[in-house]
């Protein structure tokens, strides 16, 4: 992949009849509130008094993705996504389709919050597809490109118990052998825009050489047409900060709304050679952002990267929230959006941008 | 004639009928966490999981038989979050796991408060006391009321000093993590171990401090020396080359703690693994000889899944059997 490739992979997805020269590309991390009654057919499947079986299950995941998917084409987001409606966990869902893992029980993360962590305790290996379906599924219920968010390998391994390596780093390279297999199979299914996830780099920024060691692996023999991303959030962005542009993505995905801006400055001492996607409305809180404030926050992206370098999302993966606020979060933030693009055409937006 | 015995740092899982049981007693945010004033239901679930994990012990054959902490929801930041004197704000990182507790702000004096002696009260089993150690506690919390690190230090070490002169066990632990996480400067090193002898000095058990995530570097290690304690733990999971290095260039204790057993990893080891490890410490450090060797897991069990966390206390009573020193 050409790293200085940057605007044909964001060219792609422009839809044809936007209204405006300029064009920030509004899209979502990944996560999305599950509808209620998806949480009910999957207690209804759990409980074997209950005649709900495999096949009503599925029915009510596809319907639950098709919803969401339609409810993020509704906001007016130029990418889609179906809200990881068939995801559990960030972890577990992948651990659960990787021969080597397995699973022991639920460990704590804090007061009465647990998750299953698996462990690794054989040689990882790739036995089923993991989110083609998914793909397949939401691509044909929207117009839309859809992109598909996948848990990095560095976060697979580090938020995994390790029975089998030498070390973390070592089962992270495997991992990310099989992330590029996954890809693959994306990219031949039709998906242009992937997203890796990597939160785990946040709990121990100086194994950052480690994640762009694994993105290497992963971005081996993707085409260039296919956009990658990586997103990073709830850390200190300097111990990674210039380090990661070296990474063979073409965009940094980041949470800057939660800390109202502080970290700004990291990314403006050197120059942002990528593409920024740039968290704008803040998923901790359920007071719904503003328009204007929202178009506030945009501006603050052009300090860091010029307007056609910007992506336009929230600050991570909005499944906590209550689903109304999600929604009218992602309707604002197009909204604001699309008026930033106007002001821009008109030449009202004094973009602060001072690099190129 | 040296003793090996078997025990642990204690912080175990909750069983996971508790795990679900107080989830729903207690619920899942911030401000449901333990404060100290908890309702008969969640008093009584505490009391049968209690009951639980020290039967599970004296199953195992652990020797340093501890209450569990199950109640400690914070962590190490436990005895403080529940004090009458101390604000818990947001949620912050425990070390550098992905675990967190809930910030404790101490806002004014710190008097007794005698949380954790009555966990131990009426535990006839239980010959182990644990409790955070003044440099850790004080380095998980933040002081809005003494004003000075040095000052605010001791606070911690005065009020665990008051808590643990309470306990009537044969041993207390003192955990130290934060000695190698967030070692003490110039000065600071000397404080710290000040206020652990504070603490030693309180009570009539004997004391071992505990610490793990590493080595303490060589001046921190020198001044936990002049403490008067009766033995220093050491993570020989983690970094068994330092720790043998600070042992052979400083000395230790008359007895010593060996972290052998991984508490952050469901891989169980053997207990061949677990006896070649005690005994190639003490190969290692053959000017010494030990009174008591308390083999353990390095560090705090919760981060394990319920049955790995009990084929890890088989493994080590079993270990322990097998060594020979």
């Amino acid at each position: 992949m050409s790293p200085t490739n940057q605007t044909n992979t964001r060219e792609q997805f422009r839809p044809e009849d936007h209204p405006t020269e300029h064009f920030l590309l509004t899209t979502v991390v990944g996560s999305y509130p599950k509808p209620k009654w998806l949480n009910r057919a999957k207690e209804l499947h759990e409980d074997d008094d209950r005649d709900f079986d495999e096949e009503n299950l599925q029915e009510a995941l596809d319907d639950a993705a098709r919803l969401i998917t339609h409810e993020h084409e509704r906001s007016g987001l130029d990418v889609v996504c179906d809200g990881e409606m068939r995801r559990n966990e960030m972890v577990e869902y992948f651990a659960d389709r990787i021969d080597g893992y397995e699973f022991n029980g639920p460990v704590k993360v804090w007061g009465h919050n647990y998750f299953d962590k698996p462990s690794v305790a054989d040689e990882v290996a790739y036995d089923e597809p993991w989110l083609v379906d998914e793909f397949e599924f939401t691509a044909g219920a929207t117009t839309r490109p859809v992109k598909v968010p996948i848990t990095g390998p560095y976060t697979l391994a580090s938020w995994s118990f390790n029975e089998h390596y030498d070390s973390e780093a070592e089962l992270a390279y495997e991992l990310a052998g099989l992330v590029n297999e996954e890809i693959e199979r994306l990219v031949d299914a039709g998906c242009r825009y992937i997203q890796i996830d990597e939160p785990a780099l946040a709990t121990t920024p100086d194994d950052h050489a480690i994640v762009g060691e694994c993105l290497e692996h992963i971005a081996d023999g993707i085409p260039e047409h296919v956009r990658l991303g990586l997103h990073v959030c709830y850390g200190d962005y300097s111990r990674i900060y210039p380090e990661i542009l070296d990474m063979p993505v073409h965009e940094y995905d980041l949470e800057l709304a939660n800390g109202d801006y502080e970290q700004l400055d990291v990314f403006t001492a050197d120059e942002f050679t990528k593409d920024l996607a740039l968290g704008v409305v803040d998923v901790h809180t359920t007071d719904v952002e503003s328009v204007e404030e929202i178009k506030e926050n945009i501006k603050k992206g052009f300090e860091i990267v010029p307007p056609e370098r910007l992506t336009v999302s929230p600050d991570c993966g909005v499944k906590l929230l209550p689903r109304e606020v999600a929604y009218q979060k992602m309707e604002n933030m197009v909204q604001a959006a699309r008026e930033v693009e106007a002001e821009l055409d008109a030449g009202e937006v004094d973009a602060a941008y001072v690099g190129d | 004639m040296t003793e090996v015995i078997a025990t642990t740092p204690g912080l175990f899982p909750l069983p996971d009928w508790a795990k679900d049981d107080l989830s729903d007693l207690k619920g899942h945010q911030k401000d449901d966490l333990i404060s100290g004033d908890e309702g008969d239901d969640v008093l009584e679930a505490y009391e049968r999981a209690r009951t639980e994990v020290i039967d599970r012990q004296l199953e195992a054959g652990i020797d340093g038989v501890v209450e569990g902490q199950l109640r400690w929801d914070d962590m190490l930041a436990h005895p403080l979050c529940v004090h009458d004197s101390v604000d818990t704000r947001g949620i912050v990182r425990y070390y550098d796991n992905n675990n967190f507790y809930r910030e404790p702000v101490v806002t004014g004096d710190l008097d007794f408060d005698g949380d954790v002696a009555e966990e131990l009260a009426g535990q006839p089993d239980v010959n182990q006391a644990v409790l955070p150690g003044p440099y850790s506690l004080a380095d998980l919390a933040t002081d809005e009321h003494y004003g000075d690190d040095a000052a605010f230090l001791d606070a911690i070490a005065e009020f665990l000093a008051g808590e643990a002169a309470e306990f009537d066990t044969e041993t207390l632990f003192l955990l130290e993590p934060s000695l190698v996480e967030n070692a003490p400067d110039d000065g600071e090193d000397e404080r710290a171990s000040e206020a652990i002898d504070r603490v030693a000095t309180a009570v009539d058990a004997d004391v071992v401090v505990h610490t793990y995530w590493g080595a303490i570097p060589e001046k921190p290690y020198a001044h936990l020396m002049d403490a008067d304690i009766d033995a220093v733990g050491f993570d020989f999971v983690s970094d068994h080359e330092q720790n043998v290095y600070n042992i052979q260039e400083y000395g230790t204790k008359d007895s010593i703690a060996l972290g052998v057993v991984d508490g952050q990893n469901t891989l169980v080891e053997t207990p061949e693994e677990i006896a070649e490890r005690i005994e190639w410490v003490d190969d290692s450090v053959p000017a010494q000889t030990f009174d008591t060797v308390y083999a353990t897991s390095n560090t705090e069990l919760f981060y394990l899944p319920q049955n790995k966390f009990e084929a890890k206390l088989d493994a080590l009573a079993d270990g322990v059997e097998e060594v020979s020193l």
